[in-house]
């Protein structure tokens, strides 16, 4: 490491101020953070070191991403593989080539055979979201003069994970664009926004090609295969029809169609114990979300309609299905949009699970619910804050003058 | 019978909500969201005047300007409806300042915080526009008061919440040029976007 640690020293001069190169700062300082330990510390009197810094804060959500990035690749591959199997068919353009050199044999039972397959659709979207969206923030920081921060690496690697795997890649790079420049850069960067980026890309595509992004066609990693959601044969047919798609503990691992890093619950489990333990995440807000989840869906349960089928899904399928622990876990629990405040947490969280139920029973136009939901408790986190606070300073004022 | 004005409640808050689906009284909804407290004030001020101006300008309409609203005169085939337009702005216009003197002789406190916003909402398009909604599509007049509070309620419900984000964003370095209404356009473009999990509900 140390001809590294040289080398951008000796860099250095050229990007400091007065240098030839300043303007490009930023992503000398990028690149040197990213690597090392940044070598500026606090030197006014006051100040309280922690080893909780963005950086660590970001790398670690990504850490937690890990699982769903391998089920994201070894479910795609899975799912399309399964079908070849019993219909035939192959690898069509540049990704099957591209796998015939890697060896390739399309065993739906491989781990590697997934794997790749699965490769070949999500890294492309992953490269592409990764370097356009850090396109826009590199120049923003060059424009602004701001350090390049650790802020999208989230962004970059949750919003690959929201997406079916046959998104086009120019959607992707639409849709990066649109999360990162009028969802997060316009306001000031990361910490500024006011909506989840990632989402804000997502519902942006969702809106202006829905064709792409929802149906039935485009779950599976494979042209022209229809396959609808788990979600979308409860949309049609309850439970009954869910149970003829799929079982439970097969929901629960994350071996159904849908965008390619939600369907394993059990993977975000996994990021929610890293999350959680790590104090990162907001137990709070997983754990309201989850409560409301279970109190609406039952409530819905006890209602029961006669026209239309998904009252009658339960709360153990409503949270196996679709996006809604991954975005509960990941994306709910997002510091800078949620809300900050411990009871404005609860509340966020309660109303974040209350409106994933109502919009995935209640409005047949989405069969799912989860981002619009989490955009709709952005869009109320700053006002419960104010509330809390308010209530707060009430509170404290009676104390005082009693 | 009552689910019914539930449903029509809920669909006018949320489903057709005035600011976030109609864009309607936006320049109302744009210049004063910049403090919580004061656009709760506004948005109290339009709940109270839309529930008092839509069944109202429905009277109007049911018993004047129907084609054959005037068969309880003895008049019968009559249509004037080509006036409706300056009528309800009219009786807006009317309650508003009438509406204003009661509450400065009766209720001071209430007149002090709501006064200013009073006259400034006399010509918001959303008042107008939920009139113009209710004779559209034709509301009874328990209806239309179930509509005037509803579109009132959401239109505040949407206008707390811009002020909510424009405060937690009062430190965002936002570019120079879109400082102001240029963000807060946005703002309201990404809310209406989150709004839209309503669209599509059939209630």
């Amino acid at each position: 490491m140390k001809p590294l640690r040289n080398l951008l020293d000796k860099l250095h001069p050229l990007f400091a101020e007065g240098g030839k190169l300043q303007k490009l700062y930023p992503l000398y300082e990028a690149i040197d953070t990213f690597t090392y330990t940044p070598g500026e510390v606090t030197d006014g009197a006051p100040h309280v070191r922690d080893a909780m810094d963005l950086k660590r804060v970001m790398i670690t959500v990504v850490l937690a991403l890990v699982p769903c990035f391998f089920m994201a690749m070894w479910n795609t591959g899975y799912q399309a593989n399964s079908i070849m199997q019993v219909n035939g068919g192959s690898v069509e353009g540049w990704r099957g080539l591209l796998l015939e050199l890697l060896g390739y044999g399309g065993n739906p039972n491989s781990l590697v055979d997934n794997l790749l397959l699965g490769a070949a659709w999500f890294v492309p979207i992953y490269l592409v979201t990764n370097i356009v969206g850090g396109l826009w923030e590199a120049l923003f920081c060059i424009v602004r003069r701001h350090e390049l921060n650790e802020g999208f690496l989230v962004t970059g690697s949750l919003f690959p994970l929201i997406c079916p795997p046959t998104l086009p890649l120019w959607q992707v790079a639409l849709g990066i664009s649109f999360g990162v420049v009028i969802g997060k850069e316009i306001f000031g960067g990361t910490g500024k926004n006011f909506l989840n980026p990632a989402l804000t890309g997502r519902a942006f595509l969702f809106f202006a090609y829905p064709a792409q992004i929802s149906g039935d066609k485009v779950w599976t990693a494979l042209d022209g295969v229809s396959r609808a959601t788990p979600l979308s044969h409860a949309a049609e047919g309850g439970v009954q029809a869910v149970i003829g798609v799929t079982s439970w503990f097969d929901a629960f691992f994350g071996l159904i169609p849908g965008s390619m890093g939600e369907t394993s619950t059990l993977a975000c489990l996994f990021g929610a114990a890293v999350l959680i333990l790590s104090g990162i995440g907001s137990w709070r807000i997983m754990s309201s979300g989850l409560v409301s989840v279970v109190a609406i869906s039952l409530m819905f349960n006890l209602i029961g309609s006669s026209t239309n089928p998904m009252f009658e899904l339960g709360p153990h399928w409503h949270l196996v299905l679709g996006g809604l622990t991954f975005g509960l876990v990941f994306m709910a629990t997002d510091p800078v949009s949620g809300a900050m405040t411990e009871e404005g947490q609860w509340v966020y969280g309660f109303l974040i699970g209350t409106m994933c139920i109502l919009i995935r029973v209640v409005n047949p136009a989405f069969p799912e619910g989860m981002m619009l939901a989490i955009l709709f408790g952005n869009v109320f986190a700053p006002l419960i804050d104010q509330l809390v606070l308010k209530f707060h300073i009430k509170r404290r004022l009676r104390h005082v003058q009693g | 019978m009552l689910e019914h004005y539930l449903s029509l409640l809920i669909k006018s808050i949320f489903i057709e909500n005035m600011a976030l689906a109609f864009f309607l009284g936006m320049c109302t909804f744009l210049a004063v969201s910049r403090k919580v407290d004061t656009s709760f004030g506004l948005g109290v001020a339009v709940v109270v005047v839309q529930t008092i101006t839509v069944p109202a300008n429905n009277l109007i309409f049911q018993f004047l300007l129907k084609p054959g609203a005037l068969s309880w005169l003895g008049v019968g085939d009559t249509d004037l409806t080509f006036i409706g337009l300056i009528c309800y702005i009219g009786v807006i216009a009317a309650i508003v300042q009438v509406l204003e003197m009661v509450l400065d002789r009766y209720v001071p406190a209430l007149y002090n915080s709501l006064g200013i916003f009073l006259p400034l909402i006399t010509v918001n398009c959303a008042i107008l526009g939920g009139s113009l909604f209710m004779v559209e599509r034709d509301y009874t007049f328990a209806e239309s008061v179930v509509f005037g509070f509803g579109s009132g309620t959401g239109w505040a419900l949407a206008i707390v919440a811009l002020a909510g984000i424009r405060e937690k964003l009062k430190y965002a370095d936002v570019p120079e040029g879109l400082r102001g209404l240029g963000i807060t356009f946005m703002i309201t473009g990404l809310m209406a976007m989150a709004f839209m999990a309503f669209s599509g509900i059939q209630l």
